[in-house]
This record gives structure tokens, sequence and C-alpha cells, in this order.
């Protein structure tokens, strides 16, 4: 379980979490959604240890991610997160994009790493691309390996940040069937994304940020079709009018 | 025309001091592109974070490196270090100033590579439980390396030649052994001339050298 107290986080003057509470439980797909700006994937960046806390902390499986005696890459290894960015390593292939953590980070032996590797691209339905380099891959194709390469590590939690927006409309559905996938087999995600359709269908829970605070936090029932607070039903207004 | 007859039979008797020069050229160059990388590429990293004192260490070094010529570095080391009671050889006082010159313009070669090296690259590294010493070293390191690989090339032909300036300082290395040699046989233009071709074979010999090395390291190119 991940546990989120009273995060604060700010860059400079600007506060960007004002105050945040969050539980997320174990084998749930939660759903952070909300206007640009409003704190999301800072969040998810929080809770990775990539951006420091200024207040408040944060637990994963009742460790806190600040406390010096943690070391945050150890812990790093529990929480796989997939960026917006297309972040494959472009001097290595596709299958040693999988094997370089598994190998420098949990000392895996190489053979052992490469195989390893194998079956998480085919997890990914890339087993047949192994020996690319990832500018011969497409846009979806390198999401979908992003997500294999942070398998590897054998992670407990995934964090998604926004990881079709940068994809072409028609790439976007294979990343979201290997999300769908994992899923199924219960791994623990937290998604931040603009997609409400993959919302509505997928997320066990969606919480709705605005300005660093938590507006609404539920079932997809009852945030997605029935939000109590005027700036949830404006936003998702919009989104179901255009 | 021209009165000069060349005699080559006369200098290349000479030819096996040269070689021992081409050596000592050799091994200087080397020396000092491996402790000429070895010292700015941290500060390099450093000085493209942009703060800390060796941030301003390194942009120092580059301003004082760059902007002063390399004689007065081989003389500042050599004389400079005498005069504060440390004589060392004119090998190390040599060897010393190249590699300050290296270290010099290497930051800047480094600062600029690794600003053309998306940073998501070094946090999707972390991301994944790396350190920062090991996400530079397996996912920075050979992608910058890839792209300033001529400059580095560049840099080490130039030191190469930069050596040379040993012979001020009393250095036998390969252009110190030329006028050793012609000052002897008199056959000045004949002896220059198999010193030049053998600083381009050198040069050429030093650039295959580190390609198969790269691509022994990383792969194709």
């Amino acid at each position: 379980m991940i546990e989120i107290r009273n995060v604060r986080k700010s860059f400079g003057e600007t506060m960007i979490l004002n105050g945040i509470s969050l539980d997320v439980h174990q084998g749930e797909l939660l759903c952070l959604i909300g206007g640009s700006g409003s704190g999301k994937s800072t969040l998810l960046q929080c809770i990775n240890g990539l951006e420091p806390i200024q207040g408040g902390e944060i637990l994963v499986d009742g460790v806190d991610i600040c406390s010096k005696s943690v070391s945050i890459n150890h812990l790093r290894r529990k929480v796989g997160m997939v960026f917006q960015q297309y972040e494959a390593f472009p001097h290595l292939t596709a299958l040693e994009n999988v094997a370089l953590a598994p190998r420098v980070v949990a000392k895996v032996p190489r053979r052992e790493a490469l195989a390893n590797a194998h079956r998480h691209l085919t997890h990914v339905g890339l087993g047949d691309k192994a020996s690319f380099y990832p500018r011969n891959l497409s846009g979806g194709q390198q999401q979908r390996l992003a997500i294999a390469r942070a398998l590897a590590m054998e992670p407990r939690y995934m964090l998604f940040d926004e990881v079709t927006s940068a994809l072409d409309p028609e790439l976007v559905a294979e990343v979201l069937d290997t999300m769908r996938t994992l899923r199924r087999e219960g791994m623990t995600m937290v998604v931040v994304t603009h997609d409400m359709d993959f919302v509505r269908e997928s997320a066990d829970r969606v919480a709705f940020l605005s300005a660093g605070e938590i507006c609404e936090i539920g079932s997809v029932k009852q945030v997605m079709m029935n939000p109590q607070t005027e700036i949830v039903q404006k936003f998702l207004g919009r989104r179901s009018s255009s | 025309m021209s009165d000069y007859h060349f005699h080559w039979v006369m200098a290349l008797r000479d030819l096996p001091s040269l070689l021992q020069g081409a050596v000592v050229t050799l091994q200087l160059t080397i020396l000092s592109m491996i402790i000429g990388v070895g010292v700015s590429v941290p500060l390099a990293v450093m000085r493209w974070q942009g703060r800390g004192v060796w941030s301003g260490v390194a942009g120092a070094w580059v301003d004082v490196a760059r902007n002063t010529p390399v004689l007065l570095q081989v003389y500042a080391v050599y004389f400079g270090l005498g005069a504060y009671g440390f004589n060392i050889s004119s090998y190390a006082a040599t060897l010393l100033a190249i590699s300050f010159n290296n270290i010099g313009y290497l930051i800047e070669i480094f600062r600029g590579g690794l600003a053309t090296v998306p940073r998501y690259q070094y946090i999707s590294g972390r991301s994944l439980g790396m350190s920062a010493t090991q996400a530079y070293a397996y996912i920075v390191w050979p992608q910058l390396l890839r792209i300033v690989f001529y400059s580095v090339m560049t840099q080490m032909i130039w030191a190469m030649l930069n050596t040379s300036l040993g012979l001020l300082i009393g250095l036998r290395e390969l252009a110190g052994a030329a006028e050793q040699a012609q000052s002897v046989n008199y056959r000045t233009l004949e002896t220059f001339a198999m010193a030049a071709l053998l600083y381009y074979l050198m040069a050429k010999l030093l650039i295959l050298g580190a390609e198969l090395l790269y691509a022994r390291l990383y792969g194709r190119r």
C-alpha cells in the first residue's frame, strides 16, 4: 500500500501540492485526473522520490521514502514508472533496454537478465522486436518498451504519467491494452491521464486534483457519473461535449 | 631552381632516434588524454549542473586553459613549479601542461554534449533504481560519447601536436629528436619532413585505435 499524508510541494514560491492525502490500495487502478498544472504529474514524481517534498510523508509498504535511512534507489525498484516522453535508451536494443537495470541495479547475471527481458518484451507484445533499436520502433511500441523495462525490475507498483499524450491517436489503443493487461494481472497502478474513456472503463477509483488539492475522490461511478463539486462537473462537462 | 640537394640516405640514418621520440610523443598523448577525460568528465557534469564550488573551478579552468598559449602553460608548469622548489622532469612537465590544456577544452566539449542528451534519459534511469553515477555511466555517457566522439578525436590530435612544445624545455619527443638529429646531420628539411610524416601517421593510428576501442565498448557507431 502507498500512503500519502498531507504532502506539500512547491517550486520556489509556487505551491504545487497543497496538502494531499491519499491511499493507494493493493491491486487497484487509481486514476488521477484534473487540468494542466493541477499537480497530478508532480504527485507521481514525488511518490517515486524524483521530486523532494517540503511537508508531509509518503509511505510505500509502510516505509517512509523521505527517511534518511532509506535508500531511495532501493525503494524505486518497488515502484516502476513510465513517462509521457518516449525515453527508451537509443543506444541499446529493445532487449538491452529491458535488461539493463536488472543487470546493473539488481545484479542479475547477464544470461538470466536477457532471458527475463525477452519474457517481459513478449508480455507487452514486442517479443519479435527484441533486436530492434528504439529509432526503428513506433511511438506506441516505444511506450510498451518503457513499460516492459519498468516491469523488469519486478515492481509492486506502477506509475503512469500521461503515457499516451504524446502518441498518434491510432497508437494509443495498443498502449492502453497493455495497461489493461497489467490490471487484469493484479498490478497496483496509479495513472495520470486525460483519456476519460480509459478512466471510465478501467479505473477502480478516481481522484480529481485542482490547484494542488484533491477535490473529489471515489469510485468511477461517484466521481465520473455523479460529481459533487462544480469544478469537477465543469471539467467533465467540457470533456464530454468536446 | 633551388640549390638544395636532398640527401635522404643521410637523414634516414637518424630514423631510429626519431622513432624513439615518436614513442615518447605517443605516450604523452595517450596519458594526457586519459588524465584529460578522467578529470574533465566529472567537472563537465558539475559545470553543466551549474552550481557549487566545482562548477566555478571548472569555469575558471576552461577560461585559463583556452585563453593562454599552450607554450606558456608548458613554461608555467616547468619553470613555475621549479621556482617553488618542485623540480620535475621535462617529461612530467609536458604531461602536466598538456593534460591541463586538454581538461580545459574537454570540459567544454563534454558540457556541450551533455546538453544534447535529453534530461528524461537520466530521470528514467533513476526511476529504475539506478544511482546517479550508474545513470550517467550506463545511459548518459554512451550517448554523450557518440555525439562528442570526433570533437574528442580532434582534441587528441591537438594534444599530440602540442607535445612538440616539450622540445623547448629539453624533452626528446619527436620534434625534439628531429631538432637534435638535424643539428648533427645538417639535413634539416629531410629530417623535419620525416618527423612530419611520423606525426601524420601517428594521428591516423590514434584515430583508428580510438575507433576500434569505441566499437569494442559500444558497438557500431
